[in-house]
């Protein structure tokens, strides 16, 4: 099979985090501070990635700015050719940082926010005062220029308040908001009972959603990240395994996706042990569910393989314990019930606070 | 009013791809592959020429091409994305 070359890099720099959100990417096993990789590593990392054929990257963690040699890296990419945008909670940007990675080659920012009330956001990152810190954060993205998108992750305390949440968008300067809907495995599987939104609640949010994208068109871009549970339908995870991109994560081991860590037998590749154009092209890992080849039926027959190439092998682990089963947020899927089960619980159209507890991550160790 | 002198936005970076052989604006999120002759067309948005002189120049490399219809509306729709100011 000939292998296209990757267009994007996700580099998780650290899991190290001040904030603590239920539904966090980071696999639930975070990596110590004390393992991750140094500055010469991530600037070997970039240039074999700018060989490779990525064009964008995306620095981000945990919070990449906890990294003091940010401003190197950022340089390294740009030196490849590589587009850097900034993926951060906000937490300490402040003007002096910000025009460092300005001058290094940063390109844009984009600020992730929880909710357009600051005590409901910081409620649901689990830091207080992170509200301001991010609202500083934004005017100073706009005051330097840079394309700034707001990332929201959505779940039932906050799906209620998506006009809120575009307004406040809107009135920080933000040229593109992304509402992506919490996908769950890792941490927002075991928070799911929490997390996991009315049905009710996504109609209206769509509604919302194609309100304020007529009213925007040309001017502020609109992103839904689908709520694959609700609708039936499997995502194009990553555009397909091995297809479009590839992550690295703090302690150089290459993933084709975040979540990928948790998958058995994946046995996943390392920058310390071989260099990146193996580990795209050759290795076990990477190959394991690209293309067709793999699929089961219903997959195997299906006009849709192409298209979603099959949706997410992560959910069809953590659901099944099999990663090569069609993913259940499929209709088609005959594990479909396992994700029916779960919606059909919440028919109530009335949030109400439910008294599940919540596993939190903690930061992983700061190194000495 | 002076004329429209094409010029790449702010956020949008024009750079050829050895890789894939190809011309590419990258943007936040997104990569427009650049085909044929639209490369070149774009790298003479300096914000110094204006539109007349980008069609001239591409008619003198270009002899008998349909420059002076195409190009103009190409920079049209480059300008109506957001790409060129
Ligand atoms: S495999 Fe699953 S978790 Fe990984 S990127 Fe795809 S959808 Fe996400
Ligand atoms: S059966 Fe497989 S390929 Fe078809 S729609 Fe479902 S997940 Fe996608």
């Amino acid at each position: 099979m000939t292998v296209d070359p990757p267009w994007a890099l996700l580099a998780e720099l650290t899991h190290g985090c001040p904030l603590r959100c239920a539904y966090c990417s980071n696999p639930v096993e975070l990596v110590r501070r004390s393992r991750e990789l140094d500055t010469d590593d991530w600037r070997h990392v970039m240039a074999q990635a700018g060989e490779l054929g990525v064009i964008h990257t995306h620095l981000s963690g945990g919070e990449p700015l906890l990294r003091r040699d940010l401003p190197e890296i950022v340089a390294a990419a740009d030196a490849a050719g590589i587009y850097t945008q900034l993926v951060t909670s906000g937490i300490g940007l402040d003007a002096e940082r910000l025009s460092a990675l300005v001058r290094a080659g940063l390109r844009a920012v984009q600020l992730s926010v929880q909710h357009a009330d600051a005590r409901t956001s910081e409620r649901i990152a689990g830091r207080r005062r992170s509200f301001a810190a991010k609202e500083r954060a934004a005017a100073l993205v706009r005051e330097a220029g840079l394309p700034l998108g707001l990332n929201v992750v959505l779940h039932r305390d906050n799906l209620d308040a998506l006009d809120a949440i575009v307004e406040l968008g809107l009135g920080w300067g933000v040229d593109r908001i992304e509402l992506a809907n919490a996908q769950f495995y890792g941490w927002a599987l075991l928070n799911r009972d929490h997390l996991l939104p009315e049905r009710g609640q996504l109609e209206r949010a769509r509604d919302t959603v194609e309100r304020w994208r007529e009213r925007l068109a040309g001017r502020v871009e609109l992103v839904w990240v689908v709520p694959d549970y609700f609708d039936g339908t499997a995502k194009p995870c990553m555009g397909g395994w091995g297809a479009v991109s590839l992550t690295v994560a703090p302690d150089g081991t290459v993933l084709p996706c975040p979540a990928a860590a948790s998958l058995p037998g994946l046995d996943p590749p390392n920058v310390r042990d071989r260099p990146l154009e193996w580990i795209w092209r050759e290795s076990p890992a990477f190959n394991a569910y690209r293309g067709t080849a793999w699929m089961p039926d219903p997959c195997r027959g299906c006009e849709l393989r192409t298209v979603d190439f099959g949706g997410c092998r992560c959910q069809a682990y953590a659901l099944t314990g099999d990663p090569a089963r069609t993913d259940p947020a499929c209709h088609r899927a005959p594990d479909h019930h396992l994700v029916q089960e779960f919606t059909a619980r919440r028919t109530s159209d009335v949030p109400q606070p439910l008294p599940v507890p919540r596993s939190y991550r903690s930061s992983p160790q700061p190194s000495p | 009013m002076s004329p429209w002198r094409p010029a790449l936005a702010r956020s949008v970076l024009l750079r050829h791809d050895r890789v894939r052989g190809t011309d590419l604006l990258v943007l936040p999120e997104r990569v427009v592959v650049l085909r044929g002759p639209a490369g070149h067309i774009v790298r003479l948005c300096d914000g110094r020429r204006d539109v007349r002189g980008i069609v001239d120049e591409l008619g003198a490399r270009f002899p008998g091409a349909p420059v002076a219809d195409e190009v103009p509306v190409f920079l049209g729709k480059l300008r109506d994305e957001g790409w060129l100011r």
